[in-house]
């Protein structure tokens, strides 16, 4: 096992030039696809301090995907939970219904800015995948998305809408058929066409850059977030929380706030049936370090490093690997790492959608779950943001499956 | 079928690998000194790889590397098929270590790694059937290829000391590029294991000048952007890029991806010391009912190759 690591002056500091977070991140790939990762790391550090760049990014989160999301002061849930102020961020009223826009909108602009003409995409329940097949749609791009056999059959609707918005989407029948596969042929994919097509990644996963630049994407959420807490309600909240499958709603809330240490921390992991049962997707609560999807960080793998299929009631939190940022936060100590089992998301969805007429996506659900969690633990005066990160449309269906109704 | 349960002996016995019995060994507390297995063991295992790249150097023949998984399509077969390799004219072997995510591979491969792993191999089993494949030949050079985690998991102290007393000569890691290999580096050097590479016609002129400055045994070419076994070699444009290579990388160069016939073999023999052939014998064995057939389909894959690579290398010389 890897040695503690002592929490540094700056949290904004990582990762090192070659994606190193503390020991976790870095770029473990085969070779081909080193000079291919070298040029997006210059296009994108070039991207990102281009005014222009910049300006269109802006233009377009405003716009299109309706940025700034609000803050929502959960009052009605709040009081029922009979502890601590419970504030959401309102991801889920993007374009699209969820944080994954921020990503893919920026991804899609470096594609086009490096003169690729193809993009390609993994999805799992198919959420980063319809955000990926709207940018294409949006820049005039073409849209391949690589997605499990299994998951096509769970989710059916998404499958239809990236085929509506132009996306072909290509079944990977290898392995156990799910996210970790689709990850591991769209990066197939990548080295094959590297000429002409960019890889947008979902999460805050894979090798440098995408682990930084995904973040980055996403801290619009935090930085928004800390200005409006301030603006709103004259302070920093007590405590973050969010749910962290690969990361990247997670980092994108935290990143901003990483050097405030008075704000506490809480990643929701899902919990599955329980950590000890075997059947959960808690990388970081139960796993281990070692190196998949090109970098460094807590997997869940059998006692031989052969990466175990995961388990979680809500499919965007079902992947065996964590970005590699969460691994060296909750090294450092800075963030703290729940689980949060399926019923306990479930309750929350329903406590949610009774008390303020919202409907969380399954993800987010285990976020709101841990935030009324830890409202109970803390007096009234004192707030918890926690991101809601999707909306629950994508959900209504296997919320009716699970609770045996027919539709 | 029942998974094969695998066994290995924690303790190295390492005077198996060097065919030396226990009794050449002398001295108090079991050490062996004088006649010294221990030096012979360290400089024989550091050359086993560099012997046979000179040997082929002097006698102007190119080498022949086949890939194949451990323990596809049966791990009970694998050994014998390794002989029956060497036998048909193999002069490195690499050997797969199965892994659930293997990211730079192509279906053949895939399939081969997921019908080993349902059959129980994992690292212990591969490090069983090279001690075996040991016991019975002490000069063909042993590459273990595959991914990293296994080994991260393995532990890689526990790796390279049981690896090395396996008999194992070297290893490449398909997702461990130079950058990446500073702390392996030193284990694998402790137990005189060569860290192969791989270099790909993306590889930049600076980047090949590290490895240059860093390969052991030899450098694994690339030879197109693209996955193991696709349909994608494009000889003229590999006879160029592996010209340019060799201006800077002075370590052998063997060529893989996307090799399946004697006549890719034969063209590209003249700009590289070793060809590797990995889908294309896999897919072949894939298909066997036994180990008889299973030998025989390697032996009738490789050997044709073989000859096909010495006649050329006898017109080159004439």
């Amino acid at each position: 096992m890897l040695e503690p690591i002592e929490a540094p002056a700056d949290f904004f500091t990582q990762p090192d030039a070659r994606g190193h977070f503390g020991p976790y991140g870095g770029q473990f790939v085969a070779d081909t696809l080193m000079a291919p990762l070298a040029e997006l790391t210059v296009a994108y550090e070039e991207a990102r301090r281009d005014p222009a760049f910049i300006a269109e990014l802006d233009k377009d989160l405003k716009h299109y995907v309706g940025r700034p999301s609000p803050i929502y002061h959960a009052e009605r849930l709040s009081a029922a939970v009979g502890g601590a102020q419970i504030l959401l961020k309102r991801e889920d009223l993007n374009h699209t219904g969820a944080h994954k826009i921020n990503n893919t909108i920026g991804q899609g602009m470096l594609a086009r800015r490096m003169g690729k003409t193809r993009i390609i995409a993994e999805t799992g329940a198919g959420q980063h995948g319809v955000a990926s097949a709207t940018v294409a749609a949006r820049l005039g791009l073409e849209c391949v998305v690589y997605m499990g056999a299994t998951d096509i059959e769970r989710q059916s609707i998404n499958v239809f809408r990236m085929k509506l918005l132009g996306a072909t989407v290509v079944p990977v029948t290898s392995g156990s058929q799910t996210l970790k596969d689709a990850l591991n042929e769209a990066m197939r994919d990548w080295v094959t066409n590297v000429h002409n097509t960019f890889y947008i990644i979902g999460t805050v996963a894979g090798p440098h850059p995408y682990p930084m630049m995904v973040r980055d994407f996403n801290a619009v959420v935090g930085r928004e977030a800390r200005v409006q807490m301030i603006e709103q309600f004259g302070r920093l909240p007590h405590a973050l929380v969010a749910c962290v499958g690969g990361g990247s709603n997670a980092i994108g809330l935290f990143h901003p706030f990483l050097n405030d240490r008075e704000v506490a921390i809480y990643g929701a992991e899902a919990a599955g049936h329980g950590l000890d049962s075997g059947k959960h997707a808690a990388s970081i609560s139960a796993g281990r370090p070692g190196v998949l999807h090109g970098n460094r960080t807590y997997l869940l793998c059998d006692e031989y490093g052969q990466v175990t299929e995961t388990h979680s009631v809500s499919a965007g939190l079902d992947y065996p690997g964590v970005g590699p940022e969460h691994a060296w936060l909750k090294d450092t100590g800075r963030a703290q790492y729940v689980g949060i089992t399926d019923d306990e998301a479930m309750a929350a969805f329903h406590q949610l959608a009774r008390c303020e007429g919202i409907l969380a996506a399954l993800e987010s659900s285990h976020a709101i779950a841990q935030a009324i969690k830890l409202a109970r633990t803390l007096p009234r005066d004192q707030l918890i943001l926690a991101n809601l990160s999707g909306r629950g449309d994508k959900d209504v269906q296997t919320i009716a499956r699970l609770e045996g109704i027919s539709l | 079928m029942p998974a094969p349960a695998f066994h290995v002996k924690i303790v190295p016995d390492d005077t198996m690998r060097w065919g030396l019995t226990p009794e050449t060994c002398t001295g108090s507390a079991g050490r062996c000194s004088a006649n010294s297995p221990n030096q012979l063991e360290s400089r024989s295992r550091m050359n086993r790889i560099d012997k046979t790249f000179a040997a082929l150097k002097q006698t102007g023949r190119t080498g022949l590397v086949p890939f194949i998984t451990a323990g596809d399509p049966d791990a009970a077969w694998t050994t014998a098929i390794m002989h029956a390799l060497v036998a048909a004219g193999a002069d490195v072997i690499e050997l797969g270590v199965p892994f659930s995510d293997p990211m730079a591979d192509g279906p053949v491969i895939q399939k081969s790694s997921e019908r080993a792993l349902a059959r129980g191999m994992n690292l212990h089993g591969v490090l069983e059937l090279v001690r075996s494949f040991r016991s019975e030949d002490a000069q063909t050079p042993i590459v273990l290829m595959g991914y990293l985690n296994p080994i991260e998991y393995f532990g890689w102290e526990r790796f390279a000391g049981l690896a090395a007393a396996a008999g194992v000569d070297g290893v490449l890691l398909v997702d461990c590029p130079p950058e990446e290999a500073d702390s392996v580096r030193p284990v694998l050097d402790q137990h005189q294991l060569a860290q192969i590479f791989l270099a790909s016609p993306t590889t930049t002129p600076a980047r090949l000048a590290k490895m240059a400055a860093l390969a052991q045994g030899y450098v694994y070419y690339v030879s197109f952007a693209g996955i193991t076994g696709a349909d994608r070699l494009a000889l003229d444009d590999v006879h160029q890029k592996i010209a340019a290579a060799r201006k800077v990388i002075h370590a052998p160069l063997a060529v893989g991806f996307g090799i399946k016939s004697a006549e890719q073999a034969v063209a590209l023999a003249a700009d590289a010391d070793a060809v590797v052939i990995g889908s294309a014998l896999v897919e072949q064995l894939a298909l066997a009912g036994d180990q008889e057939a299973a030998v025989r389909a390697a032996t009738r894959f490789l050997a044709p190759i073989r000859s096909a690579l010495d006649a050329a290398s006898k017109l080159k010389a004439a």
